[in-house]
């Protein structure tokens, strides 16, 4: 059933992505990668894979912003243009426009705890849902001829089989920099909404009115180095003042 | 309406679960791979490791494709067609093996020095110097020289230790890390954790790097430097703290040679070298006996300022008075150097007003008692919470030696050298210069059929030390350790074809050469290094380089100049040892090491090229591979791994030692420690005790610790040298005042280069350039995603960096009317190459860049033949001469940092002029053939069994 | 957006079909001669047709039946569930018509109806995605049925001026129709280029409070699925010059071919014949194009992550 869950799901399980951590070194890109490529549904094919056109199905990609200061608050030195690393895959929206489009009942959003996801032996690969998705979060597999799509790794964080500690996403447990966080954003007093509530995380394109789970926290501010306190002002006594007070330190020491 | 539940949530992950250590870079991150039918499912961090903790980054993730890559050798091969044809045929390894066994033979017998064997991306450089020096060629180095050897150089010389990864921020405590020209690094993941750590405490990170890329990114504050001008900067900071008074003065006098008494006496051959007593301590002056009395003597109160009057009548002050009246100098003044640096004043003020405040203003205490190699007992660690970290882009300048030294002497002045929150040494660092050996290589240390007489790299104490004959001309094929090149402690892989090439010192029979892309990414002026290797003596009909023997895992394109290949495995298939003799995988509070082993086994003809070369070496029986009569004594590289001693009791790896496994550092060998290894992940790591933790290099506790591991057989603590007596040394003989006299030709380049207190100067290539006509930087920035050229055949990777644009500063597209998708023509003085560019606008406004090695050629690493990796990447390689302009004289240097011989990548200088559209990059070079019959997948499903 | 031949194809032709199909069922051609039997087997032939057509585009068309099942949710299982109820009169309707000669006014004022739900359907398909802000308008249902009256009424003169009935009455029909069309259609277009975007790249990184946003690295260098599927761009020149072809072809030479028709109609039938066949093959060729700006013109709100 396409429709989504007419309650508020109990929980909202989702990422809290930090843009003033990621260094953008695509190590959430490719772990996701070699995860679900062999895991959930269908292998996410590479087409030309040593090729002209290589391309390939991924489900979650970073981008890199550069950000040019236009008036509002100015982050880092005056003036100077800064790199945003900025990773993006599915934000398991509460208002999941890539469900209700689905003709065939293959998307579903879960609703015990929302995630979205994709029945794959009930897809026909329409791509409507890629269409309906702003932020491009699902992909076709060439191969398979069916939308792929982040899982939240719903078989690791619920699989049994692997250490509790490991029941996180792929994406979470492999990044260096910490700046990926997985959690219930349902629960105020869970570690992603604290962190989402003291950071101000964000919403991508609220406008779209898709009400996306998944938070970014933004670029904290910057204080720049040239407004640091003044060091003490020159003693005109040049380097024999410098060598005078060098004995009294010795004599201190 | 509940969806019902449609995913199997349980399903076991693997059948087993296999723990190794990464080898995607030089990071050496504990992986566990997940094996399935056995295949490879799934590889990860190893939560245990104490690299990365449970983290893996892009390319340790895409283990997978670079285990299963078309590119993969897969058997040996001997050359059929001409050299650069990639014509070969498949032959046996008892073939191969015969085959070099014989080259070599006949080489060892007549004229060792004739082979060159030089290893490349490389981690058994203590297997491979060993076998090197049991052969007796002089001619041996690993890659350092074109990597990073002004690091380890000025670090070694001037702290004991390096930053490299010898050495780490105290992640944990640091409040303010400021970062110099480091992109991506061999600390990988450490640094991107540690990143995490600085931001979650709040502590200020400050980068100083040209662009805004990776790590600089997140950098609270970007200084976008100009580069090569870095040395400069610190020299300003340092000018700041003086002249504010902002310097550790007791870590100075307890820990540096800022006290040791440096001789005045102008046009004799002590000048400026250090007063010493007849046992060769250096000597201080005590302030209230007034008199001259050895370094370190118990209650002196020693001067660091005031000409004395030594004993035998000189005079000597201070080395102190000597730095502070150099640094005080207005020169140094903020407003000074901003025009060169591109830095405002303002922000260099603001730097260094931070470093004071937060070094002194923040400082930290630890509780613990800990004794001094002084015999004094410290009631705390006290810690100066600033941290440095530096890499390329300090180290690949002709000034880089130098400018390395300046960041650590800012950090000794501010008393932050393995300190709580400043920068921390790694075991077995630190260790002092006269812990390393001197340099070998010298007619006398070798000759036909014996092990040369000592190691070949080393610290030379002096010009005395350097590898050169009566005429003073290099020993060395690459001419490390020559005039040229006087402290060149790594070696000049980059030179070698060059010179074997001009028959300069001499002419090679044998090039032998392992994971180094020479033919293409690691070599300047590739094209002209493509000549070399196909150029043939005219009167021989032979090539110049006659023979040359390359061991890689993969089709680079160095594989298709190669007349004998021989295959390597992938990282998963073979035993390795990150060893604490060569380049171990340390933290500051513990002694690691760890191992690799074959997780999967070949599917292929291919052995491990560490094994291949013990083999080689039984053949050839060196001293050390045979017994004495004449057996092998290793099967292979295991068993040489457990069972080689470099000392008694002192082996590759340190852990599981003794009968029972139950020694650290020093012990008997043990049969079963490559299986506790792998039991107990595949690493081992000893804590060092608390009051061993800091201050190393003072540290009695921790010398104590460092015999019993066996790092050294005695104490060696530390003393940093601010001033450096060697650099002296060079400079007298380059006066001509002190034997050896240094060529009439070096000695300009000498005096100016070999400064004994840290110097900047503009790098060499700039400053014999028009810098009208060349206004331009270019660099390349490596990125995170893909190790030098190790990852274009990894179909995930090539994702990823599948071309690489020319990023140019906005002012300059403006200018220029170039938008993103225009090309250019980048010119130099040596060549010019046509690329496609894209704008950026964080970036040093004269500077251009582009990701490091994505260029490839057509027909390498796999690839199908229209790849946009030859297509549309490039090399600024192209444009980089291994030799600087002639001067007026004629003369044309090396280039290279003067001091070390370190490749001089970044002070490439260039312009650009808006190109035509196009479809290819420029220069283009013929396809090569691919060797072996590997069929290209159209479309790859990996893991599509297991859906 | 990718404009797909196969969703041309399919929009073009079952607007056709479904058009014709209306006029048919209206009761405008008389039932008894057999210019009006083929029109039957034309619409009908022309509805499938495009929904095979429809079928091309799929991953796993051998599922399609499973698109049938969410007609509470999706506008696409709507359409698909529509279109297969449609022919139930449509079939009726054609069956008393080229067995019987009849024209039956249920199934044929059914037919009628439906085929329109069922354009409306496929238009609502678009119209329902926030996504891309230029579909996201009741123009776009409205162009769709008056595209598709229009074009139904251009087969129907055709028809009827072979016989099957009063072709200058549905010649005047169908040019009013397409001027129709084509007002609402220039309304549409001109709210597609006059739009303000709602979503920026400032918005979808969330990054506006810092400054202008641009992309400066596409996360993997080559296209990949999303950047073939919705980067596809067309230069403003270029669709300038498409647009004039489309309202030419699609409905300034259709018009004056039928007003002629209309009138010379009953004079000389070669040249009526001509004029005829003319406004259809101008009127196909035209809504092609038009359907081809529709997809190519039209900008997804994920290229605010592509530079798109």
């Amino acid at each position: 059933m396409t429709s989504l869950p007419a309650l508020p799901t109990p929980k909202k399980l989702g990422l809290v992505i930090d843009l003033d951590v990621c260094v953008g070194c695509h190590a959430c890109v490719v772990n996701c990668k070699e995860w679900n490529t062999g895991g959930y549904g269908a292998a996410l094919s590479d087409q030309d894979p040593y090729g002209a056109d290589v391309s390939g199905a991924w489900l979650n990609r970073i981008h890199t912003f550069e950000v040019v200061p236009q008036g509002g608050e100015i982050v880092g030195e005056a003036g100077e243009a800064r790199i945003v690393h900025f990773p993006k895959s599915c934000l398991h929206c509460e208002d999941a426009p890539c469900v209700t489009v689905c003709p065939t009942g293959a998307s579903y959003k879960r609703a015990d705890d929302g995630i979205v996801l994709v029945d794959e032996d009930m897809c026909i690969g329409c791509g409507l849902c890629a269409w309906a998705c702003p932020y491009g979060a699902r992909e076709m597999d060439l191969a398979a001829g069916v939308m792929k799509k982040c899982t939240l790794c719903i078989d690791r964080i619920y699989n049994e089989t692997i250490a509790e500690i490991d029941r996180q996403p792929a994406c979470v447990r492999t990044c260096p920099a910490n700046a990926r966080h997985f959690g219930d954003l349902a629960d105020p007093s869970s570690a992603v909404s604290i962190m989402v509530a003291e950071r101000g995380g964000m919403d991508l394109m609220p406008e779209q009115g898709t009400r996306p789970v998944n938070k970014y926290l933004p670029p904290r501010a910057r204080k720049p180095l040239a407004s640091s306190t003044p060091l003490p002002k020159e003693d005109t006594t040049g380097a024999t003042g410098f060598f005078a007070w060098l004995d009294d330190m010795l004599d201190r020491i | 309406m509940t969806p019902r539940e449609r995913v199997a949530l349980s399903r076991p992950v693997a059948d087993e679960v296999r723990k190794t250590t990464c080898y995607m870079c030089a990071c050496r991150c504990g992986i566990n791979v997940h094996i399935k039918d056995g295949k490879i499912r799934y590889i990860e961090g190893n939560r245990d490791h104490p690299v990365n903790k449970g983290v893996l980054c892009a390319k340790g993730s895409a283990g997978i494709m670079q285990h299963y890559a078309p590119a993969r050798l897969r058997a040996p091969l001997k050359r059929v067609g001409p050299r650069g044809s990639g014509k070969f045929q498949e032959i046996s390894w008892d073939e191969a093996l015969a085959i070099a066994t014989g080259w070599l033979e006949e080489v060892r017998n007549t004229d060792p020095k004739k082979l060159a064997f030089f290893t490349g991306r490389d981690q058994s450089q203590s297997l491979t110097g060993f076998w090197a020096q049991q052969y007796g060629t002089p001619n041996y180095a690993a890659h350092g020289g074109f990597c990073s050897v002004n690091m380890a150089a000025a670090g070694i010389m001037t702290i004991g230790g390096a930053f490299w990864e010898f050495g780490a921020p105290d992640w944990d405590r640091t409040k303010l890390f400021v970062m110099f020209g480091v992109a991506e690094d061999h600390d990988s993941n450490p640094i991107k954790m540690g990143i995490a750590k600085l931001k979650k405490r709040g502590a200020r990170f400050v980068s100083v790097n040209p662009v805004r890329t990776g790590y600089s990114a997140v950098a609270d504050n970007w200084i976008g430097i100009r580069p090569g001008t870095d040395g400069l900067l610190i020299l300003s900071v340092v000018h700041e703290l003086l002249k504010a008074r902002k310097i550790d003065v007791d870590y100075l006098v307890r820990y540096s040679n800022a006290t040791w008494l440096v001789i005045d006496a102008p046009g004799t051959a002590d000048h400026g070298l250090f007063a010493r007593d007849g046992e060769g301590k250096a000597l201080v002056h005590e302030t209230v006996t007034e008199r001259v009395v050895p370094f370190g003597s118990k209650g002196a109160r020693a001067a660091l300022s005031g000409r004395v009057q030594l004993d035998d009548g000189r005079f000597a002050v201070p080395s102190f008075q000597l730095l502070a009246e150099k640094y005080l100098d207005k020169q140094y003044a903020p407003e000074n150097v901003a025009a060169e640096t591109g830095v405002s004043a303002d922000t260099i003020r603001g730097l260094a007003s931070e470093i004071a405040r937060v070094a002194f203003d923040e400082a930290i205490s630890i509780d613990q008692p800990w004794p001094d190699t002084n015999g004094e007992r410290h009631h705390a660690y006290t810690g100066r919470p600033v941290s440095f970290h530096a890499m390329r882009g300090l180290s690949a300048h002709s000034n880089g030696f130098q400018t390395t030294r300046a960041l650590h002497m800012l950090q000794v002045l501010i008393g932050a050298i393995d300190c709580p929150g400043g920068f921390r040494f790694e075991p077995p660092y630190p260790k002092p210069v006269e812990a390393h050996p001197t340099p070998h290589g010298r007619a006398e240390h070798f000759g036909s059929n014996k092990p040369m007489s000592g190691p070949h790299l080393g610290f030379p104490r002096g010009p005395e030390d350097l590898l050169i004959d009566p005429d003073g001309n290099p020993t060395r094929i690459d001419k490390a350790f020559s005039w040229d090149a006087p402290l060149a402690v790594h070696g000049a892989m980059h030179m070698v074809i060059a010179n074997a090439h001009a028959g300069d010192p001499y002419p090679v029979d044998v090039l032998f050469l392992y994971m180094a892309n020479m033919a293409w990414n690691s070599s300047m002026n590739t094209a002209g290094v493509i000549r070399m290797l196909e150029d043939k003596d005219e009167k021989t009909g032979e090539y110049r380089i006659p023979k040359i023997i390359y061991s890689d895992a993969y089709a680079s394109e160095m594989v298709a100049y190669a007349d004998l290949v021989l295959p390597d495995t992938t990282y998963l298939e073979r035993y390795d040892c990150i060893s604490l003799l060569d380049r171990p995988i340390s933290e500051p509070d513990a002694v690691q090491d760890a191992i690799r082993w074959p997780v999967l086994q070949p599917d292929r003809d291919v052995r491990p090229f560490q094994s291949v070369l013990i083999d080689l070496g039984a053949r050839l029986k060196l001293p050390g591979f045979v017994d004495n009569r004449g057996k092998p004594i290793y099967a292979d590289y295991p068993d040489y791994i457990v069972r080689h001693e470099r000392r008694p009791g002192i082996g590759p790896l340190a852990g599981f030692r003794g009968s029972n496994g139950d020694r650290a550092g020093r012990g008997a060998v043990n049969r079963d420690q490559i299986k506790r290894y792998i039991e107990n992940g595949s690493f081992f790591s000893a804590h060092i005790p608390m009051e061993a933790q800091f201050f190393k290099h003072a540290n009695q506790a921790y010398q104590e610790f460092g015999v019993r591991m066996g790092f050294f057989d005695a104490p060696k603590p530390v003393i940093f040298q601010l001033y450096q007596e060697t650099l002296q040394k060079f400079r007298l003989s380059a006066e001509g005042v002190r034997e050896p006299h240094a060529p009439h030709t070096h000695r300009q380049r000498i005096l100016e280069a070999f400064d004994p207190l840290p110097h900047w100067y503009r790098p060499l290539g700039e400053a014999l350039l028009d810098r009208a006509e060349f206004p331009l930087h270019a660099i390349t920035q490596r990125p995170a995603a893909m190790y030098h050229s190790w990852g274009s055949m990894n179909a995930w990777l090539r994702q990823i960096h599948t071309r690489n644009p020319l990023y140019v500063p906005g002012s300059l597209c403006d200018q220029l009317n170039l938008a993103d998708g225009d090309w250019v023509w980048v010119i130099s003085h040596h060549n010019r190459i046509k690329v496609e560019v894209a704008r950026m606008e964080a970036v040093n406004s004269s500077t251009l860049w582009t990701w490091n090695a994505i260029g490839k050629r057509e027909g390498a690493w796999g690839l199908g033949r229209d790849a946009p990796e030859a297509r549309k990447g490039f090399l600024l390689n192209h444009l980089i001469n291994e030799l600087l302009p002639p001067r007026e004289d004629g003369m044309r240097w090396s280039n290279s940092d003067p001091v070390t011989g370190q490749a001089a990548w970044y002070d490439l200088r260039v312009r650009i002029e808006k190109a035509d559209p196009a479809e290819r990059s420029e220069p283009h070079f013929p396809a090569l053939a691919q060797p072996g019959p590997e069929p290209h997948p159209s479309e790859l499903r990996y893991g599509q069994e297991w859906a | 957006m990718h404009p797909a031949p196969s969703i041309i194809i399919f929009t073009t032709l079952s607007g056709l079909g479904y058009g014709l199909a209306v006029v048919l069922g209206l009761g405008l051609l008389d039932p008894a001669t057999l210019a009006t039997k083929i029109a039957h087997v034309l619409a009908i032939a022309m509805i499938g047709a495009g929904l095979m057509s429809s079928t091309l585009h799929l991953g796993n068309p051998q599922r399609a039946w499973r698109a049938l099942s969410q007609w509470r949710s999706s506008w696409l299982s709507r359409e698909g569930v529509m279109s297969i109820v449609t022919f139930v009169p449509l079939l009726w309707s054609a069956w008393v018509c080229v067995i019987e000669s009849r024209y039956l006014a249920l199934p044929g004022l059914a037919g009628s109806v439906l085929s329109l739900a069922t354009v409306f359907c496929t238009a609502m398909i678009y119209t329902s995605l926030k996504s891309v802000q230029a579909w996201h308008t009741p123009l776009t249902p409205a162009c769709y049925l008056l595209f598709a009256a229009a074009g139904g009424l251009v087969v129907a003169s055709l028809f009827a001026f072979a016989g099957g009935g009063n072709a200058s009455l549905l010649a005047v029909l169908a040019a009013v129709a397409l001027m129709a069309a084509w007002i609402a259609k220039t309304a549409w277009r001109r709210n597609m280029l006059t739009l303000v975007p709602i979503s920026t790249p400032e918005t979808a990184t969330g990054l506006g409070a810092i400054g202008k946003v641009r992309l400066f690295e596409r996360p993997h260098v080559m296209e990949n699925y999303l950047t073939h599927e919705m980067g596809f761009k067309i230069a403003r020149k270029h669709a300038a010059k498409l647009w004039g072809i489309a309202v030419v072809l699609g409905g300034a030479v259709p018009v004056v071919a039928l007003l002629v028709l209309a009138i010379v109609g009953q004079v000389s039938s070669a040249i009526a014949a001509m004029f005829a066949c003319v406004a259809l093959l101008s009127h196909i060729i035209g809504m092609l194009t038009e359907r081809w700006l529709f997809f190519a013109e039209a900008r997804h709100a994920v290229m605010n992550y592509y530079n798109g």
